[in-house]
């Protein structure tokens, strides 16, 4: 079996997302974080020598390169010309959703087709009392009920169906229906009746291979593990080592490591951290959003000089406009 | 417009063989925007520096290492990569037959519909064979160099395939216990469960489209005709109450919520 790079320090994750579960006139606080992990084998892009590399935007015209001041969204409409749309254009289309998930109906948990799952999480209870959200935790679990909800997160509108299991709510976004082809679409031939015969053979080859629990080996990760066995390998015989320092490890790059994020959770629910305690020091969560997020916050504010700004340079400018 | 099959397979389920060809179900719909330069409105193009110096590094000079701790890589050679892809094959290997319950939501990744590769009696009698129970096959194949596991089921006459992650990419959420002491009392958690049951309904996919999507391309549509648009600036305020309170109030509206989308 494969072991899992063991990541040093560990700092606490940041939530992919926060918002509000509306729940009637109840409001649930909550922070998403993703239940599946983005990178099976931490892969890095390195150059011929070994250094890692970095991401940088160039004009494809004049090849000029960019900061993410100079950077701005187009859509490009049939004809080739592009329509520059920006952050504040989008969020404003529905102000009211911003940070509300708006837990509409209840369904049946077997209900929901599998096809429309998209993106699994987990939502952790936010704020600074966590009873609103054990109530609808229990209460759905109780009653085998999922709920739909829609939201609204980084311009996107989402459909999600929320599940209560152990006393954690998770959510999964769901593909909107317009989204999935239908049988026709791909222009798959008319069903036609099993001939009884075949029918009854397939039944029965599918009988013998029948098992009352999932065998978690045939989700092994072959293609993973023989990556990580040829890296420990080489490691070994010490071949092609590169070591970074730490100050030059970057957490905003997105190929950096996997960050485990079950001993966070582990605290958060299991309650011996009280959840939010950190609004203290940090009411707005700064610490917790990512450089984009700090950026364009420091745009809002007009802060000069941000688009050299290093993280804890942003939050420190941000606290001292707001 | 039909959709070009991707892949063609033979799927073995112990002795039985039916031959099959691979089309994605799904067509994403999302409002892609490019990045441009702002200046002059030309596209942004993306390249990998190494920090410090000019030049950025073609794509076929990128060496790929592995981190096998926090700041230690292993490089990989592509060559080395080359050997350890999985041989080739054609055969979707279905490995066991299992209850729908015994993976959750957390499991399934993309969507796949299976059609019949010319041998239409068979794949029509494995549809309906599957169709009948509640049951997925898991199976594995190998496509495009890649390992990959999936639940094979029946839906609307047709076979489906979903490809699930592997468990490595599961995070071991089940380990985590809910705090104890903290039961709600009875009243709050008869209130919670009358405000689940007035918003209880059958899931009617259908009844769901992307209106933001479309409110997103009526604006570039109006900005492209140079017309100014305005938005609401109105923002709804929570009041602050007890939960019970809340509870209460938000059953008292229950038949407006339930009816209203």
């Amino acid at each position: 079996m494969a072991t899992e790079a063991k990541a040093g320090e560990q700092k606490d994750p940041r939530p992919f997302w926060r918002g509000t579960i509306a729940f009637g006139l109840v409001s649930v606080p909550v922070e998403l974080y993703p239940a599946v992990r983005s990178h099976r084998v931490p892969l890095r892009m390195l150059s011929p020598e070994g250094i890692p590399l970095k991401r940088r935007y160039y004009c494809s015209d004049d090849g000029k390169e960019l900061s993410s001041e100079d950077i701005v969204r187009g859509y490009e409409r049939e004809d080739g010309s592009f329509v520059v749309v920006d952050d504040e254009e989008l969020e404003a289309l529905s102000p009211q959703k911003s940070r509300e998930i708006d837990l509409r109906r209840f369904v049946n948990r077997n209900e929901i087709p599998i096809r429309l799952f998209e993106r699994p999480y987990v939502l952790a209870p936010a704020g600074e009392s966590t009873k609103a959200y054990h109530l609808l935790a229990e209460t759905m679990e109780r009653t085998n009920r999922a709920g739909i909800a829609t939201f609204v997160m980084r311009g996107k509108e989402y459909l999600a169906a929320i599940f209560a299991e152990g006393g954690l709510l998770r959510a999964a976004t769901l593909r909107f229906p317009d989204e999935l082809r239908t049988p026709d679409d791909v222009g798959l031939p008319e069903p036609e009746p099993a001939q009884a015969k075949l029918k009854r053979e397939m039944q029965a080859a599918l009988k013998k291979l029948r098992a009352k629990e999932l065998d978690l080996g045939l989700l092994f990760d072959e293609d993973a593990a023989n990556l990580l066995t040829l890296a420990e390998r080489k490691r070994a015989d010490s071949l092609d080592i590169v070591e970074i320092p730490e100050s030059e490890l970057d957490d905003e790059e997105e190929d950096s490591n996997v960050v485990d994020i079950m001993s966070f959770l582990k605290r958060r629910i299991e309650g011996e951290d009280e959840g939010g305690d950190d609004a203290s020091d940090d009411p707005e969560g700064l610490e917790n959003q990512t450089k984009h997020e700090l950026y364009q916050r420091a745009q809002e504010l007009d802060v000069k000089g941000r688009s050299t700004m290093t993280k804890d340079e942003l939050i420190a400018a941000i606290r001292a406009k707001s | 417009m039909a959709v070009r099959a991707m892949w063609i397979a033979e799927i073995s389920i112990d002795a039985v063989r039916v031959p099959v060809k691979l089309y994605s179900a799904v067509q994403d719909k999302s409002v892609r925007f490019r990045l441009l330069h702002e200046a002059d409105q030309m596209p942004v193009v993306q390249q990998m520096v190494v920090p410090g110096r000019k030049n950025p590094i073609p794509a076929e000079k990128i060496r790929k290492g592995i981190e096998i701790e926090r700041g230690v890589y292993v490089m990989v050679s592509s060559e080395e990569l080359t050997e350890l892809e999985p041989p080739e094959s054609r055969e979707i290997r279905v490995e066991q037959v299992i209850g729908r319950e015994q993976l959750d939501e957390r499991w399934f990744d993309r969507t796949y519909f299976l059609g019949p590769d010319e041998d239409t009696a068979s794949y029509f009698a494995l549809s309906e064979a599957l169709a009948g129970e509640d049951r997925i096959a898991i199976s594995r194949w190998t496509m495009r160099k890649k390992r990959y596991a999936g639940a094979l089921h029946g839906t609307q006459g047709y076979l489906v395939l979903e490809t699930l992650r592997f468990a490595n990419e599961i995070e071991r959420i089940e380990v985590l216990k809910t705090p104890p002491n903290r039961a709600p009392d009875n009243r709050e958690v008869s209130l919670a469960e009358q405000l689940v049951s007035a918003l209880e309904d059958e899931f009617d996919a259908a009844a769901y489209r992307d209106a933001y999507r479309d409110q997103v391309l009526d604006l570039i549509e109006a900005k492209a005709l140079g017309k100014i648009v305005k938005f609401p600036k109105d923002k709804v305020s929570r009041r602050k109450s007890s939960l019970a309170a809340s509870l209460e109030a938000s059953l008292k509206k229950g038949t407006k919520v339930s009816s209203g989308d």
